[in-house]
């Protein structure tokens, strides 16, 4: 018999490795036991090759010669791609993987946004360039606005700030510089006690003191104490809807009519507008700003992935205070670019950024809204708060829902259905790791206990969302069932396991440290 | 051990003639799990019953602490700055946040005595 080949099945003596089976690398297959790349430093080692300078400029550089080694590692170029690599390798992102971390909208980022993106006449311009030479450009800031406009029935959108949080001061700058056109002093924010951390941020940070309203027993705004709350000295209330309860704040024309008669304004927080695309106006609702996340809704990578993009709508009463520069189109037809408070009759705030905002975002953003259509992103909040719903209904059993559904675009758990397990939220979400999945957002909103929030959203196939439930039900049964050992230690599987967050906390390491130089041998 | 009050919001308080030494309950640290950060008020500073006075951050949430009482800052327990985990460890005792000079001490009698709070704590659970 021939038996000088390469074997084509497993040999007799094959078993599963033990539990203690470990390689001679390090590696784990191809889970690579990667180094710092500070430690991969080779004195004299470099990826370039620079001629020697043809003349002595030591001289030349004044203030700027260098006085020392500056400590940056030296590398050859396929170790540099190689370690980045490895350690993209390690991450969890969109594009490997279901990523549930609620009020986050982790929507898988479309490649025709990506491609869209890259086109020289986008990519390769800059904000100081002559208007004349990127009016394709300012055209598409235009008409991403006006499509935001027209989704939010506002009469006008700031299109530069740069995330949430900063929409969230850019409206609440306004509502100061509305206020001091009224020539009023109102001190107060109101912020549900379910609100996102950064609104009660905001409000401080904009000089306002934050006076929270409770949430009543059905996850929303607890309306006899915010009106209980409202008085002259009200600025404003901050209000996020859908509530990272991931329930329709449903008094919330109550609630716009209240804070207006107390002569406030109303801020919505935009975060979670992906249950409402295409489906409700928040101009219909009495809201008097929002920013909206382009990179949750409008699908431009966010999450390590990607800038955030955070326009803000404003409504008639907060319109003449938004910030420059807005992008107009004269009266020949181009674009132009309003960056002087002369150069307008409003009386504009101020400036948000140096320039006009994220450009590849609104590139990423206008891509997604023209391949959707107005139907298609009717569609995006339908099935968002299907796959949700879904989600919601399949784990009712296993998992404690914390408010009866229906929910919205997310559904909230909290940790009742641990109780007597010796099992944590920390553990349970830990333990998602093992079984290949982002866990959910933990602890968060404050208002239940143990919270876990899941938010899927409509990216997610039927199959991929069964898969996902599956896992869930069976870590669930297994954590009453009293195998409490999958979860305590985990995760198992990481190339690092358990993080003692505490200590990183209390004693943070926070750059790389030298190690002390070894002793001289004998 | 009979003059300790303790608030809705679990801080103690400790009365010993005038002076009145705080911190947050047993239940509290609980609740918070490890506590890696406390910021301590300064000495001297005047608050009035339920302002905010100090933060206490875990691992879980960075929460406020409010004065039980009217009073006068008197002294703040530094070590906290340098091992927090002394208020896991000691919460009702050597993890102390500050000491106040209590100005009306008619404002203990709104606060609950021992068991008055161990029935508060078991209706929260």
């Amino acid at each position: 018999m021939m038996r000088q080949g390469r074997p084509t099945r497993p040999g007799d003596e094959a078993a599963l490795p033990t539990d203690d089976f470990e390689t001679f690398s390090g590696n784990r297959g191809l889970q690579h036991e990667e180094p710092l790349i500070f430690e991969q430093d080779a004195d004299g080692r470099t990826g370039v090759d620079l001629p020697e300078p043809r003349a002595d400029l030591s001289d030349r550089l004044g203030a700027f010669k260098r006085r020392g080694p500056i400590g940056l590692p030296g590398l050859s170029e396929p170790q540099v791609m190689r370690h980045f690599v490895r350690l993209s390798q390690m991450n969890y992102a969109i594009d490997a993987g279901l990523y549930p971390l609620g009020s986050c909208t982790m929507k898988h980022n479309p490649r025709l946004n990506e491609k869209m993106a890259r086109l020289p006449g986008f990519a390769d311009i800059h904000p100081l360039q002559p208007q004349a030479s990127v009016q394709g450009a300012l055209e598409l800031i235009s008409e991403v606005g006006r499509w935001l406009c027209a989704l939010t029935a506002m009469p006008t959108v700031a299109m530069s700030p740069k995330a949430g949080a900063h929409g969230e001061l850019c409206g609440l700058m306004a509502v100061r510089a509305a206020l001091d056109a009224r020539g009023e002093t109102r001190s107060r924010v109101l912020a549900p006690e379910s609100a996102h951390g950064t609104n009660p941020a905001t409000a401080a940070m904009c000089g306002f003191t934050v006076d929270p309203i409770p949430a009543d027993t059905r996850g929303r705004v607890d309306m006899a104490q915010l009106k209980e709350k409202l008085g002259p000295d009200i600025a404003a209330i901050m209000v996020t809807n859908p509530n990272t309860c991931g329930l329709f704040e449903t008094d919330i024309l109550e609630m716009a009519d209240a804070i207006h008669a107390a002569g406030g304004y109303f801020y919505c927080d935009g975060a979670n507008f992906n249950a409402l695309v295409g489906r409700v106006r928040p101009g219909d609702l009495g809201i008097d700003a929002m920013h909206i996340n382009l990179h949750k809704t409008f699908s431009t990578p966010h999450g390590g992935g990607g800038p955030g993009a955070g326009p803000v709508v404003f409504s008639e009463a907060l319109a003449p205070f938004a910030p420059l520069p807005l992008v107009q189109k004269n009266q020949g037809g181009d674009f132009c670019l309003v960056e002087q408070p002369e150069e307008t009759s409003d009386t504009p705030f101020g400036r948000m950024t140096a320039f006009h905002g994220q450009m590849g975002m609104f590139v990423r953003a206008y891509a997604y809204m023209l391949s959707h259509g107005a139907d298609g992103l009717r569609q995006v909040a339908e099935d968002a708060v299907l796959s949700a719903n879904y989600v919601q209904a399949s784990l009712e059993q296993d998992m404690s829902a914390s408010y009866p559904g229906p929910c919205m675009h997310e559904c909230l758990f909290d940790d009742r259905f641990l109780k007597d397990t010796g099992v944590s939220t920390l553990d349970f979400a830990k333990a998602m790791i093992d079984e290949g999945y982002h866990p959910m957002t933990m602890y968060f909103p404050l208002v239940v206990h143990g919270a876990l929030l899941i938010e899927p959203t409509e990216t997610e196939s039927r199959d991929a969302l069964d898969q996902f439930i599956a896992v869930l039900q069976s870590l669930a049964r297994d954590a009453k069932a009293g195998n409490s050992a999958r979860f305590t230690g985990a995760p198992y599987l990481t190339p690092r396991g358990r993080l003692d967050e505490t200590k990183a906390a209390r004693k943070p390491v926070l750059r790389w440290q030298q190690p002390a130089p070894a002793e001289a041998a004998e | 051990m009979s003059d300790i009050r303790f608030t809705e919001e679990h801080e103690w308080i400790r009365l010993d003639g005038d002076v009145g030494t705080v911190g947050i309950t047993d239940y509290a640290q609980e609740q918070l799990g490890d506590i890696v950060f406390v910021e301590l008020p300064e000495q001297g500073k005047t608050v009035k019953q339920g302002d905010e006075i100090a933060v206490v951050e875990s691992v879980k949430a960075a929460s406020e602490i409010y004065a039980p009482v009217t009073g006068e800052v008197t002294d703040t327990n530094g070590a906290l700055e340098e091992a927090p985990e002394t208020v896991n460890a000691e919460a009702e005792d050597g993890g102390w946040f500050f000491r106040m000079r209590v100005t009306d001490p008619g404002e203990l009698s709104t606060l609950m005595d021992s068991d008055a709070y161990k029935s508060y704590i078991a209706e929260l659970d």
